[in-house]
């Protein structure tokens, strides 16, 4: 392990920065990388008690707790907690780690949609060695079925992201616009608001990929298709084109703000009215509470908006947590992992601040069920999610470059936000760009 | 050397020679050693980067040339090249323009509040870049920021800095007001090197102060005027930060290839292609350091 990473520095060349930090590379390796090294659940347990430091990387707000929680039960591990800040900042450190071979770390926060980047080059390591493959029946489906693909377990879900509509009651009632549960509905909502008050929008959008994609997954669309090496990007089929049809008729109603999400701008939009509604994962409530407090009282959440009143939904957003295959503390890491996803100590810090399960049993407790948030005026707003976790489309698949694929998004279908081409025109430029990328990284692309 | 009388040079081969050399390289051994960690070897290691290519199957391969002959064809990489160099042409003389008349308006002695001035002009310079676009950013915005005010204001759109077509130019902006102080600072200290016997001497033979500028200031500050020019055909080259910080708040506006760094950028942290953003960054450090040259050659021969 030493020499593979004093090679690898060595030829980076990049002299004394690096060689530097060599010298803090001697730790333990006893589950060096490559496969071949699992361990049962005895030794997993046996790992942990004998103690020894391992480094997390994650955003989820509630990992400073669970790590407390997880020290408290193992007094000998001592876990090196790094907040990554983001799923962009986190992918791209855990990226340049693995390349320097240096400071990757034993367990780290990955998306559902960017597992495939990780695995296929061989970085993750398949939990099946660690008996991993009992655990499948605590998780909802879904989420499951995202860490586990190409014939192994390359993480285990944290949360989920089913879809709902989140709005504004009070914007709708003072003027006096129905709430819609159909995407028509939808369109026409929006210009009875846009006439009642030109400023408000019902919701906001400059082509965020991430919602994009949800919502082709919603209409039935299933673009992309990997199956190791083999991947087919069809984004014309019936389900994208029955977005595409949708969702150009929402911009050219002009009903959305050009907001862009995640800015402070959107924040005070969200927070003095100007926009209506929005579509979240089941991760949404968390986010209004923390950070739309003028909203308190005046939000509700709805079943995802359908096509034809036939309840349809997809998953927006997610994430997993990975053990590198470069994990100095392997063994360690695994069992930190096995803990932080499947005991319910964990789970509970989890959902004590907002957050959402994966796991079953968690989500189908009356408790959880019947927890009624006075953010959202009483409504038992955990019902609603959860209900709609039951319509999501089974199928779907990200591309194994989804956040190569969703930077150049703005670059093609962007352009039908400034109407400068159609939805299905921009669609194609970015199939154009997707199959000629997956090429050149070396996969078999058909369209 | 071919100035010391022949009497005190050192007999060739002899003992002086040896010594004075050994001596030399004790000296300049150090300056070599970081010279070659912080020039040579990031340059060298991006050469060797750029003759592979990576891939998420299949990993890492020996390709030679080959990413040069597809950078060459590359019309995303032409796009931004373009772009900069359209930014260049227009942003730079403006730029240099301003700064020169701010270095002549302090140089002339006829400002009140030259001190003033002269740390209002070239503080912007001292605000980190990415601070600079961040502040502009908001103040473009037409919902919350100045842009939004003055648009009230006016009553209609008067200015709309985030328009596809403005928004070259409200990059623009932000570079110049950002680096017109530093280049007047370069203007002026060239301005301050003149000797006052010159001006006296223009003086007593009548000239106005027109006549001074265009006779004694601007070919005094030519030479200056060059190194400025060579800093900010560098520097548009290198444009990255505005536009990057800018593509958060207008995603849609700033492509991925908007310019060469952001390509680079985009090649290398995004698409796991460290070797083609290498290549990317070198052909076009070859075109800036060829374009900085010609127009270095070009200046000098004028000042001789």
């Amino acid at each position: 392990m030493k020499n593979h990473t004093m090679r690898r520095a060595l030829a980076a060349g990049a002299g004394l920065a690096l060689a530097g930090t060599l010298a803090a590379c001697g730790g333990g390796s006893e589950a060096g990388g490559g496969g071949g090294d699992g361990a049962s659940a005895d030794e997993i347990e046996a790992a942990l008690q004998e103690g020894g430091e391992l480094t997390y990387w994650t955003w989820t707000p509630q990992a400073e707790k669970q790590v407390a929680a997880f020290e408290a039960a193992y007094p000998n591990v001592d876990v090196n907690l790094v907040d990554t800040s983001g799923a962009a900042d986190n992918n791209q450190a855990l990226q340049n780690a693995i390349a320097a071979g240096d400071g990757v770390p034993d367990v780290v926060q990955i998306e559902y949609q960017s597992l495939l980047q990780f695995q296929l080059p061989g970085q993750l390591t398949d939990l099946t060695e660690f008996g991993f493959g009992d655990l499948e029946d605590l998780y909802t489906p879904s989420t499951w079925g995202a860490v586990s693909q190409n014939d192994g377990i390359w993480g285990l879900p944290q949360d989920s992201g089913p879809m709902a509509f989140f709005y504004n009651e009070a914007l709708f009632a003072e003027h006096g616009v129905d709430v819609p549960t159909t995407w028509d509905e939808y369109i026409e909502a929006g210009k009875a608001l846009k006439k009642a008050d030109p400023d408000v929008c019902i919701g906001n959008d400059t082509g965020d990929a991430g919602l994009a994609t949800s919502l082709i997954w919603q209409a039935g669309g299933q673009p992309f298709r990997a199956e190791g090496e083999q991947v087919t990007i069809d984004l014309a089929d019936e389900g994208t084109t029955r977005w595409a049809d949708m969702y150009q008729r929402v911009l050219d109603a002009g009903i959305l703000c050009d907001i862009p999400g995640w800015t402070d701008e959107w924040f005070a939009a969200l927070n003095d009215g100007t926009i209506a509604s929005i579509t979240f994962g089941a991760w949404g409530p968390g986010i209004l509470e923390g950070s739309v407090p003028d909203g308190a009282g005046d939000w509700r959440i709805a079943p995802m908006l359908s096509y034809d009143g036939t309840p349809v939904n997809a998953e927006n957003g997610g994430s997993s947590e990975a053990v590198p295959a470069d994990a100095p503390n392997k063994l360690l890491g695994v069992g930190f992992l096995k803990w932080l996803n499947t005991s319910d100590e964990s789970i509970d810090e989890f959902m004590a601040t907002g957050g959402f399960p994966a796991t079953v049993k968690q989500l189908e407790s009356d408790e959880f069920l019947g927890y009624e948030s006075e953010y959202f005026g009483g409504q038992a707003i955990n019902e609603v999610l959860v209900a709609g976790a039951d319509d999501v489309v089974e199928g779907w698949q990200y591309l194994p470059w989804q956040s190569y694929a969703n930077g150049i998004f703005a670059d093609t279908v962007g352009q039908a936000w400034l109407g400068e081409t159609t939805l299905a025109d921009g669609l194609a430029a970015w199939q154009a760009e997707n199959v000629k990328y997956g090429t050149d990284q070396g996969f078999t692309v058909t369209e | 050397m071919s100035a010391l009388p022949p009497a005190t040079r050192p007999r060739p081969g002899g003992r002086l020679t040896a010594r004075v050399s050994r001596a030399g390289a004790g000296f300049v051994t150090p300056f070599l050693i970081a010279f070659a960690l912080v020039f040579i070897a990031p340059l060298a290691y991006s050469l060797y980067l750029s003759l592979f290519r990576n891939q998420l199957v299949g990993g890492t391969q020996f390709v030679g040339l080959d990413n040069y002959a597809a950078v060459f064809v590359d019309p995303k990489f032409w796009d931004g090249a373009l772009r900069v160099m359209l930014f260049l042409a227009v942003q730079v003389p403006i730029m240099l323009a301003i700064a020169l008349v701010a270095a002549l308006a302090i140089d002339s002695g006829r400002l009140h509040g030259r001190r003033l001035f002269r740390i209002g002009l070239f503080l912007p310079y001292a605000v980190p870049g990415v601070v600079a676009a961040m502040m502009w950013g908001f103040m473009y915005s037409d919902r919350i920021g100045l842009t939004g005010s003055l648009n009230d204001l006016a009553g209609f759109d008067l200015l709309a800095p985030y328009a596809k077509h403005w928004l070259l130019v409200s990059i623009g902006n932000i570079v110049t007001w950002e680096f017109v102080g530093y280049n007047m600072l370069i203007l002026y200290s060239a301005l301050k090197n003149v000797p006052t016997e010159t001006y006296e001497a223009a003086a007593i033979d009548g000239a106005d102060q027109f006549r001074i500028v265009r006779h004694i200031k601007l070919p005094a500050v030519r030479g200056a005027l060059v190194i400025a020019t060579v800093f900010s055909i560098i520097g548009s080259f290198q444009l990255f930060n505005e536009p990057q910080i800018l593509k958060g708040l207008v995603p849609n506006l700033i492509s991925t290839s908007y310019t060469p760094n952001i390509y680079a950028y985009t090649l290398s942290f995004q698409g796991n292609q460290v070797s083609y953003a290498a290549t990317v960054a070198i052909v076009m450090g070859v075109i800036t350091a060829g374009i900085a040259y010609l127009v270095q050659l070009r200046g000098m021969r004028r000042d001789s």
